[in-house]
């Protein structure tokens, strides 16, 4: 699920992006007013590019697709619970009820509300996957950038820490701290993911900053007196910026299939219900054999279209972070 | 006074940093205002790790380099900065010196936001402009726009106006002409001539000799981190006293002479040659050490004008 080798290779920085949108609106760049100083100082220059990165994202036909179906995800999830309010796993209908007007999802073997368990599933997804992802992103960014940064004895030391972490049977650890925590939440989950799968994005971003750093553009900054952290944030990490986001993506979508792993082990969360514990749920009640596909097929198709919308909207991000490869 | 002292960089490499990789031994030499040196030597010479290392860019392993007496290795903060504010660099390449993310002038917006904050939008305008029209570019044309969108000429130019924001009195300029075509290779040279005038010292880093003699005063050739040859240009150029000097000024391409020509005279001697080690001959190996127990890596051969040992590392005899 979180593959170094896959990851590392697909978007190397600098290189063009795996393909371009066919089609760019011909909308010129956002022409700067005649009367505008010639060289904005730091503030209203990070606001421009802002301002110019929202242009280009809202022209771009891949990050509108994507966003679009992050979106309706997101509106499912807020607005569901308000349309079947109580608790989803609650025998509320008839049992092993096929799709109908009244149960939208139909029904699982035991009369619970297959629609209901998915808007709040969806819901306990993004979670998992935001805090779970949000916080391995954070870590792995630290880390490597300070290690790809800074070099020499910082670097051997956060490189063994590291690689530690990366050899940490996670399973093995997880079994132990279920045995602690008898009474665990989603964030629980996510926290632990988080703690867990930062490793190889640590290792890839330390790679990029260390290329990145012998570029004279690097040395130019320092030159001019800018602080380490702004050199890093203002000068190597925008041109790895859809990386960046596409770390994000990947360890957002890791985290939700760790999650559904957990879940199936029966290590997952005590209270709550998730799409991998829907799923768990239907293959445990043959849910295939008896051909009862709306139980299994939405939960499925969940997980694929927000972790494949995700990924499309990278796609047309990386043509937005870079300004060579947009059409002018 | 911009001096380097015994100037050394020494590179870890290896597991564990167990093995050393020398890669400038013992530099010294001084830059005044107004005067421009130019540090010649082929590729792996160490005269960008020299450049880099006058920049604080990287540190220095053993040796000093201080401006006005003041060390630069202790330099932090508002120090630094004061520093940076006097001595300054332009690369190689203009096109890696630019973020690819940002506009061009995003330089110069590091400038304003690090020296110039209190600067009025009106009040930086103008000075961006009068610096920018000091290199000969047009504001309305190079300003709003990409790297990508800009020849390297006018980069480079764009990346010496940056660096005279600041009132600087130093400036490393590390092959800022060889990635240039032959027409405005001559403006940029120019430029820096104009500079000159100015009262600004200018280190002049180049693998090409006929540039190197074109604009300086003084010249230091560099192999393999060591200074070979060092003085006054007309001298080192006049009458080369080291073999591998001797070796790279006979080897420069020449307009009126095919290159068969030059390798016949090469390969049958070169001319005459001096007998035995210069620099060896002025400094015998059995003469002790100076006062503060340190050999010198050159001799002066005659006024202003250094020579080092044949043999590289400098150690022992060499004839």
């Amino acid at each position: 699920m979180n593959d170094p080798e896959r990851i590392s290779s697909a978007v190397p920085v600098g290189a063009a992006a795996p393909d371009r949108a066919p089609i760019q609106p011909a909308a010129p760049a956002p022409a700067p007013r005649p009367g505008e100083p010639a060289a904005a100082s730091g503030r209203a220059e990070a606001v421009g590019r802002r301002r110019e990165i929202l242009y280009f994202a809202l022209r771009d036909r891949k990050v509108l697709v994507g966003l679009g179906i992050l979106i309706v995800f997101v509106a499912a999830a807020v607005v569901g619970p308000l349309i079947r309010p109580g608790d989803p796993d609650a025998f509320v209908g008839p049992m092993a009820a096929a799709p109908s007007r009244e149960w939208w999802f139909g029904t699982t073997t035991f009369g619970q509300d297959v629609f209901a368990q998915f808007v709040y599933g969806v819901g306990s997804t993004f979670l998992v996957g935001l805090f779970g992802g949000g916080l391995a992103a954070l870590i792995g960014m630290t880390v490597g950038f300070v290690a790809g940064y800074r070099g020499g004895v910082v670097d051997e030391i956060l490189n063994m820490l590291t690689n530690v972490v990366l050899v940490i049977p996670t399973l093995a650890l997880l079994l132990i701290a279920a045995a602690y925590l008898t009474a665990r939440g989603v964030l629980v989950e996510a926290v632990f993911i988080g703690l867990t799968s930062w490793p190889w994005a640590a290792r890839a971003i330390r790679a990029q900053t260390f290329s990145l750093n012998t570029r004279e553009f690097v040395d130019l900054a320092r030159l001019t007196g800018v602080p380490s952290w702004r050199v890093i944030f203002g000068e190597i990490a925008p041109n790895m910026g859809s990386y960046l986001f596409m770390t994000f993506i990947l360890l957002f979508g890791g985290a939700i299939l760790i999650a559904a792993t957990l879940d199936f082990i029966g290590l997952g969360p005590t209270s709550g219900s998730s799409l991998g514990m829907m799923m768990y749920n239907a293959v445990a009640w043959s849910a295939l054999q008896l051909g009862m596909w709306w139980w299994f097929i939405p939960p499925g198709l969940g997980i694929t279209a927000i972790v494949g919308a995700l990924y499309v909207m990278n796609v047309g991000l990386d043509e937005i972070f870079n300004p060579r490869l947009r059409k002018m | 006074m911009l001096t380097l002292d015994r100037v050394s960089k020494v590179y870890k490499v290896g597991t564990f940093g167990g093995k050393d990789l020398p890669a400038v031994r013992g530099v010294s030499f001084e830059m005044g205002p107004g005067e421009v040196v130019s540090l010649i030597g082929e590729s792996g010479s160490g005269k960008t790790t020299v450049g880099k290392m006058i920049l604080r860019l990287i540190s220095v392993t053993t040796g000093r380099i201080s401006i006005d007496g003041t060390d630069i290795a202790t330099l932090g903060g508002d120090g630094l900065r004061a520093y940076y504010r006097t001595v300054q660099g332009v690369f190689q390449d203009p096109f890696s010196s630019f973020n690819p993310m940002y506009k061009a002038d995003h330089v110069l917006g590091m400038m304003r936001r690090q020296y110039f904050s209190g600067l009025a939008d009106a009040d930086w305008l103008a000075k961006v402009e009068a610096s920018l029209q000091a290199v000969n570019l047009d504001p309305g044309q190079t300003l709003h726009k990409y790297p990508h969108q800009l020849s390297g000429g006018q980069l480079q130019r764009l990346l010496v106006a940056r660096a005279l924001l600041l009132d600087i009195r130093y400036l490393v300029a590390d092959e800022i002409i060889s990635m240039l075509d032959a027409s405005t290779r001559i403006d940029v040279l120019n430029l820096l001539g104009e500079l000159r005038e100015r009262g600004l010292g200018i280190l002049f880093i180049t693998h090409d000799l006929s540039l190197g003699n074109y604009i300086s005063d003084r010249t230091v050739i560099l192999r393999r981190g060591n200074v070979v040859e060092m003085g006054a240009t007309a001298k080192v150029f006049g009458n080369p006293l080291h073999p591998y000097s001797r070796m790279l000024i006979a080897a420069a391409p020449q307009l009126h002479r095919k290159w068969a020509a030059v390798a016949a005279e090469l390969g049958a001697g070169g001319g005459p040659r001096p007998e035995g080690c210069l620099f060896h001959r002025l400094y015998p190996p059995d003469r002790p050490a100076g006062a503060d127990g340190e050999r010198p890596t050159l001799a002066r051969a005659e006024d202003d004008h250094f020579v080092g040992c044949v043999r590289l590392d400098g150690e022992g005899a060499c004839s």
